[in-house]
């Protein structure tokens, strides 16, 4: 393995972490939003609250190291990518800021607007949604070299199916990730209501999921032949996602082991997940932009990858602790203790 | 849009989001340290005040930190979408300290979400404090590094440019550039200052709102004392500062000093104002100061901004930005120093009201001197984004979207700035400090009050 591979290894898995951690964040916020509608906010609100209070920053963490990474890891990516990003980057991140200091503002400041639950609720479904465009941008086609700077064609962008259909998988599989992992998580705290009702949920969005996975790809073979061969070559892969997926809605409705049903599910996700970066190898932007092409320098490559051991030494041992006092202490999942400063 | 324009929005844009960020990076690098104090004087005295008083301070960190943590993330990306030309070349050189700021940043909100779910939950009140010591490092650290990266563009080092192509890179070399030393802990020890005073304007304000509860008495007389030790501190650090910018970037000490020509035994001006023909008006000259600022010697020769070509210049309006910190800088080491020599000698003026203000005073004031700082920091540096190799002209982006943009980005911070001051007002005036210690009385059944 070349350091190129696992520069790309490495911040496609923290990619990867953000994608589950910020689904499972912005589907709560749109079930709690959700809820107030259809009047079973006393079902929902406590459960999520609990899980989300603690663990909302550690979110945002894993889009910056993404981020910071690829910049360090792939200089060049900020010349395509910085130039053209501006508009939709920029919307992500103000909904993203407008999200999480509202988040911090009602929980430890003052509770209780509703509109402001239905915001929060908005702006979850909108931060994928504007984020995933950067996955549809990376296929080629929407970006052209003009006087040698790249340019973004927002017409041809917005009227791509691929672009909408990149769009709807991110929707349904946020509120799919987020529902599986809540009903194992109201399972925990022994509230049989609130994981009766996410399970509905997450059997609601599974299939649409899958339709929407599946309509990616056909797209592609239209769009982007030479990527869909490649994903030909990784059918395995994607295979084993496919059996992961009929595992975990096996183990929902027959309302078993909720816990193995969210590991199968971020086991489909993860293999769906490598097998599409793989076969996407070795383009970061097709067809200006490879892996080998954008890389750093050696010294530099070498020292990030140190500092990235040294850092996950470091970091490691601290999830387990938060873990262990937030995810998996009884006490704390079932509401018995309130210590909140 | 012309790139002119685009050059001009992305500034203006950087400097907002900057100007905006800088306040809440500030009071989230320093305060933490105070909270921890705050803290362990509890534990130490057994004086339930003082714990309260961290606990208190904590719960508005956590909101102040909110909004440092999204606009630190808007100026993360800010930096590739709008200047793509530095990052590219930044990426492949000073890369190194911007991941390791990640790392920090990542320690700091694991172990700051763990503190704030832990309060009483440890039989020992120890263990609960050590908590707090990842969250103020991972904070103080991701100061460093991001200053690091600052001082790398004021005197970039550890590459070579040859034929146009980035050889010989070392991100050590990179990092450990000669003006990282000063910068750093300048930054790092004003941010400690500024939170200090930023906290005694709150509890003074408090004091003279009517309360005169011997808890606002402790905390004034708590962070007055952390003032001081690290306005000193800022002070020595700021003059290691002027010896640093006189041997590796003598036109922005000249322009910020409005030296013009280069000669030994050179005068320090405070204030004044230029004519056209930048003849110094007005100004307050002490003698031979800006020879001992530059080299700890009078008779020093000190270069003038005749040794530098016209459009490598900053512009000279610098010098009221450094005149002004320095100014507040001063006023609060000497402001503190009272307060503690009267609490000392007992001094009878110190709790009046009159002085009471000027201390409520000195919490925006901080701030202010931060800004100063970081605009003449960066306006000092130009043309340059990446002194003597890049001009900011060069490495801006083409996008043309940018003012659009630039609205949204104000409507946001003014959404979050609106938003973080009233939610602090309501949490805490919810929640005064007299009722929650009848709280704790009536839940410990012992005497706290």
């Amino acid at each position: 393995m070349n350091l190129e591979i696992l520069g790309i290894t490495v911040l496609w898995t923290f990619l990867f972490g953000y994608i589950m951690v910020g689904a499972i964040d912005f589907g709560a916020g749109f079930f709690n939003a959700y809820s107030l509608i259809t009047g079973k906010q006393r079902v929902l609100t406590k459960v999520i609250q609990r899980y989300l209070s603690p663990v909302w920053e550690i979110t945002n963490v894993f889009l910056v190291f993404f981020f910071v990474g690829i910049i360090g890891f792939f200089p060049k990516t900020a010349f395509y990518y910085g130039t053209t990003l501006l508009v939709p980057v920029s919307f992500g991140v103000i909904l993203l800021a407008i999200r999480g200091s509202y988040y911090a503002f009602e929980t430890y400041g003052s509770r209780g607007h509703k509109g402001y639950s239905f915001m929060y609720g908005l702006a979850g479904l909108l931060i994928p949604a504007s984020l995933s465009i950067v996955l549809t941008i990376s296929e080629g086609g929407f970006i052209e070299l003009v006087d040698g700077n790249p340019v973004l064609d927002y017409w041809k962008l917005f009227t791509s199916p691929l672009t909408w259909s990149i769009v709807v998988l991110s929707l349904s599989a946020t509120l799919y990730i987020s529902a599986v992992f809540l009903t194992w998580y109201a399972n925990k705290a022994r509230d049989v209501e609130a994981a009766g009702l996410l399970r509905r949920y997450a059997l609601t969005w599974s299939f649409p999921t899958m339709i929407a996975a599946g309509g990616i790809i056909y797209e592609l073979r239209k769009y982007q032949p030479e990527h869909f061969s490649n994903i030909q070559n990784f059918w395995p892969m994607f295979l084993i996602s496919f059996l992961l997926f009929v595992g975990t809605v096996f183990l929902l409705y027959t309302k078993r082991q909720y816990g193995w049903a969210f590991t199968m599910l971020a086991g489909q996700f993860a293999f769906a997940f490598y097998g599409y970066g793989a076969s996407h190898y070795p383009y970061l932007l097709y067809p200006y932009l490879t892996i080998y092409d954008s890389f750093t320098n050696p010294a530099m490559a070498i020292s990030l990858i140190v500092v990235f051991i040294l850092g996950l030494c470091l970091l490691i041992p601290s999830l387990i602790l938060v873990m262990r006092l937030f995810l998996f202490d009884k006490d704390y999942v079932r509401g018995k203790g309130d210590y909140h400063a | 849009m012309g790139n002119e324009e685009a050059v001009f929005f992305s500034r203006v844009l950087t400097e907002t989001t900057l100007s905006f960020h800088i306040i809440y990076a500030t009071i989230g690098v320093g305060v933490p340290l105070m909270i921890m104090i705050a803290q362990w004087v509890g534990i130490r005295k057994n004086d339930e005040h003082y714990i309260l008083l961290a606990r208190r301070w904590a719960r508005g960190f956590v909101i102040t930190v909110a909004v440092g943590v999204v606009t630190g993330t808007a100026i993360g990306l800010q930096l590739s979408l709008l200047w793509p030309n530095f990052m590219e070349l930044a990426g492949n050189v000073i890369a190194l300290p911007l991941f390791m700021e990640t790392f920090a940043f990542f320690f700091e909100a694991i172990f700051l979400g763990i503190y704030l779910y832990t309060w009483d939950r440890f039989e020992n009140q120890k263990k609960h404090l050590l908590l707090l010591i990842p969250v103020a490092l991972g904070a103080a650290f991701s100061a460093v590094f991001i200053t690091i990266v600052n001082a790398f563009m004021n005197a970039p080092r550890g590459f070579d440019i040859v034929n146009g192509e980035l050889v010989n890179i070392s991100p050590l070399l990179a990092m450990f550039n000669p003006a990282m030393p000063t910068k750093v802990a300048h930054v790092v020890v004003t941010a400690f200052m500024t939170a200090a005073f930023v906290l005694a304007a709150i509890a003074a304000f408090r004091l003279l709102r009517g309360s005169d509860h011997v808890y606002h008495k402790k905390a004034l007389f708590l962070t007055m004392k952390l003032g001081f030790i690290f306005s000193i501190g800022a002070a020595i650090i700021g003059d290691f500062s002027g010896k640093y910018l006189a041997e590796y970037q003598p036109e922005k000490l000249a322009a910020a000093e409005w030296h013009f020509e280069t000669t030994d035994k050179a005068e320090l001006i405070l204030m004044g104002v230029l004519t056209e023909d930048n003849e110094v008006k007005y100004a307050l000259k002490i003698p031979y100061g800006l020879s001992i600022l530059a080299a700890n010697n009078p008779f020093a020769e000190v270069t003038g901004l005749d040794q530098f070509p016209e459009d490598e210049v900053p512009p000279l309006y610098i010098h009221y930005l450094f005149n002004l910190m320095v100014f507040i800088g001063m006023w609060m080491a000497f402001l503190s120093a009272v307060f503690l020599l009267g609490k000392w000698r007992g001094w009878m003026f110190i709790a009046s009201k009159w002085f009471c203000w000027l201390i409520v005073l000195g919490g925006p004031l901080s701030i202010l001197a931060i800004e100063f700082g970081w605009w003449f920091a960066e306006v000092g540096r130009q043309p340059w984004i990446l002194r003597d190799i890049m001009k900011v002209s060069e490495a801006a982006t083409t996008s043309g979207q940018v003012d659009m943009m630039l609205i949204l980005f104000c409507l946001l911070y003014l959404v979050l700035g609106v938003g973080s001051v009233v939610v602090l007002r309501r949490m805490f005036r919810r929640n005064p400090v007299e009722k929650e210690l009848e709280d704790r009385h009536a839940m410990k059944g012992r005497d706290v009050r």
